[in-house]
């Protein structure tokens, strides 16, 4: 079986710090980790290989510096990555970056299965995965919570995350999917997965490598564009209750009325002479 | 290959405000001039933040369409279970204020197995023309056949916009088709609008876990589409009076499902879910037991609400993932957030912030979610939650 996992190197959030005085996002010094969505899809790869035998190949596009996450990624048991690095490619928008990685995993060859995270925590949009599915004229399917089997004959059964429960999919391989933080729990890198990510050869692939239409890659092939960007105002300072505690609450929820939440509104005139 | 990011040298002046905004450390300052290196993403943050115009991102024309022929707003009207989505009311909302500025028809795509009665009910809420296609292949969720007939249904009736809910189906649904139709797609956008001058849409959304937004333009290809974030825009009520609309029921060969539904579970919980719920009630790490979990339902059935829960809570194994709210978790717009012994790290920010009302109940003063809160009580939540949940039961 061999697996492809798609994983984008992001500033890490997690030390992103909002300056309370300009409410703008302090980003200086911030380091890359690999997108956290992408870290579970990692660990789904490995699982199926571990499971099922075969190759897990680790795939990203993005500048010379995104190395180190596929280093990284190695270091977890992947056995191969590929870095999609080419000025040409910045600047693309998910559109693009579809593309683009779909050429590149179609250079990898017969693919069974495609993995990455349900969104970038940059981006936020969850748009590449349906993309490349549809570059690849593949299935897909979105926020995976479980993998619950592969069967011989190359069906896979799923069960994909909504949002009032869940559903119970089949599908046949090859396939792509989106998987949700409930889905498993990342391992750690071994010191002898460190070893090997520490030597291994990752190939660069620019788009002389890959068949590529040029209209369709980078800013060139991003329709979307960004006019501008910009902080969301800074929430005016709250109304805070201390002191007694039946108190506050009986003048958070007056508060809350008066600004026209009808909340426990209806039971406000039995309790009056109560 | 040309750069596709430039700073024009005549014009920086060296103070560094690119430097400040760059997230991935790709511009430094040499000899007082900033410059670029090859971590640049061209994310463009750098191109907002200079006060100078010294910073341009040049986009070379490419094969464009004949952007002219297309014309009008299109909605995909997603439906489950045999009723519409609770996100198309708030589309519908959305393209009858896009038609004020446009003045051209709105359209909706609705598929599925039994539709008819939807469509009644999408021309009374204002849709112009529901362009239908009713046939038992199509799947509940076979986002791969509906895209097919979606990207059909859009080259065939062209229209220049085209919006689906900020969902599960429609994030999953609406990058399919862009990718076939080949045009820009903008993510769980929280504004719509259409620009005075060249009438294009403007789409707003937040990233990074919402401490930024950008508003994106899609210029040069058709439709322009967007998902739209559940719960921020207002619902549309029904039109008064009678409304002329029109059906046309379409027809396309439907692709053979290589996805199969083998069953679907409803989630197990006697609250409403959360994505669809105005009232919220989430705990935290405060709460330090699992079995605590029960004062912060008992809040939530007093409002009528649903239960939502930190990355901490759910990290500790005391509710189902489904529940957590934040970055990797769900994104929720409810009328009032209550969050109960929740510190207010940015990742739970994240998926809270845009909520009408936000709640805090901590007993740390200090705690962050104070600064997001529009009022909250400083106090013990064992105190809080059930006083709370008694003087509303009353």
């Amino acid at each position: 079986m061999k697996i492809v996992v798609c994983i984008k190197q992001v500033p890490d959030t997690t030390n992103v710090r909002i300056n309370p005085e300009t409410n703008t996002l302090m980003r200086e010094g911030v380091e890359s980790i690999i997108n956290p969505f992408d870290m579970y899809a990692l660990e789904e790869g490995i699982r199926l290989k571990e499971k099922h035998g075969g190759t897990v190949i680790v795939l990203s596009m993005g500048p010379p510096q995104v190395e180190s996450a596929l280093r990284d990624a190695l270091s977890l048991g992947v056995d191969e990555a590929i870095l999609l690095s080419d000025r040409a490619f910045a600047g693309a928008d998910t559109l693009a970056t579809a593309y683009t990685l779909a050429r590149g995993i179609k250079k990898v060859g017969k693919v069974d299965v495609i993995l990455m995270g349900r969104q970038a925590i940059d981006g936020d949009t969850g748009q590449v995965g349906p993309g490349v599915a549809e570059n690849l004229g593949l299935p897909h399917v979105t926020e995976i919570r479980m993998i619950e089997g592969i069967e011989d004959d190359g069906t896979i059964i799923v069960e994909r995350l909504l949002e009032d429960g869940y559903v119970r999919l089949k599908s046949k391989l090859p396939i792509v999917l989106t998987v949700v933080k409930e889905i498993n729990e990342p391992r750690l890198p071994s010191l002898k997965g460190k070893m090997a990510a520490k030597k291994a050869e990752i190939p660069s692939w620019n788009h002389e490598d890959i068949e590529f239409d040029l209209q369709r890659i980078g800013l060139t092939g991003s329709p979307t564009q960004v006019m501008k960007i910009f902080t969301p105002p800074k929430p005016s300072g709250g109304k805070i209750f201390e002191g007694d505690v039946q108190q506050a609450v009986t003048s958070l929820l007056a508060e809350l009325r008066e600004a026209g939440i009808p909340i426990g509104q209806q039971r406000e005139e039995g309790s009056r002479n109560g | 290959m040309a750069e596709p990011i430039r700073i024009i040298v005549d014009k920086c002046v060296g103070c560094g405000l690119c430097i400040k905004v760059c997230a991935y450390d790709a511009v430094s300052l040499v000899d007082k001039m900033a410059v670029l290196n090859e971590r640049c993403t061209v994310c463009g943050a750098c191109v907002s933040a200079c006060k100078y115009d010294a910073i341009v991102i040049e986009r070379r024309p490419f094969k464009g369409q004949d952007v002219e022929s297309y014309s009008g707003i299109c909605i995909f009207a997603e439906n489950r279970h045999g009723a519409l989505s609770s996100v198309v009311y708030e589309i519908i909302g959305a393209a009858r204020e896009l038609k004020v500025s446009l003045d051209k028809k709105i359209s909706a795509i609705l598929l599925g197995e039994k539709v008819r009665e939807m469509a009644d009910e999408l021309i009374s809420y204002g849709v112009d023309e529901v362009w239908m296609m009713e046939d038992s292949a199509i799947g509940d969720f076979n986002e791969e056949i509906q895209a097919d007939l979606v990207a059909k249904i859009l080259l065939d009736k062209k229209p220049e916009i085209f919006l689906g809910g900020g969902t599960i189906i429609g994030r999953s649904l609406l990058p399919r088709v862009a990718a076939r139709i080949l045009t820009g797609l903008t993510a769980d956008c929280t504004e719509l609008s259409i620009d005075g001058d060249n009438k294009l849409l403007k789409q707003t959304r937040p990233a990074f876990g919402g401490n930024i937004m950008a508003t994106i333009l899609c210029d040069s290809h058709r439709p322009q589409m967007a998902t739209v974030r559940h719960k921020v825009m207002k619902a549309a009520e029904p039109l008064e009076g009678p409304h002329e609309g029109q059906i046309l029921e379409l027809s396309y060969p439907v692709l053979k499902p290589r996805v199969e539904v083998l069953e679907f579970v409803p989630e197990e919980m006697d609250t409403v879910n959360l994505a669809d719920a105005d009232f919220i009630v989430s705990g935290g790490r405060g709460l330090k037991d699992p079995k605590n979990f029960s004062l912060i339902e008992g809040l939530a059935k007093a409002i009528g609400g649903a239960v939502g829960a930190s990355r901490a809570a759910v990290d500790a194994g005391w509710i189902p993932y489904s529940h957590q709210v934040g970055q990797t978790g769900k994104t929720v717009n409810p009328t009032i957030y209550v969050a109960c012994g929740i510190s207010g790290a940015i990742q739970h920010l994240a998926g809270m912030k845009s909520s009408d009302i936000i709640v805090a109940i901590n007993n740390d003063p200090s705690a962050p979610i104070f600064n997001v809160a529009h009022y909250g009580i400083v106090g013990s939540l064992f105190d809080v939650v059930p006083e709370m949940a008694k003087q509303i039961k009353g």
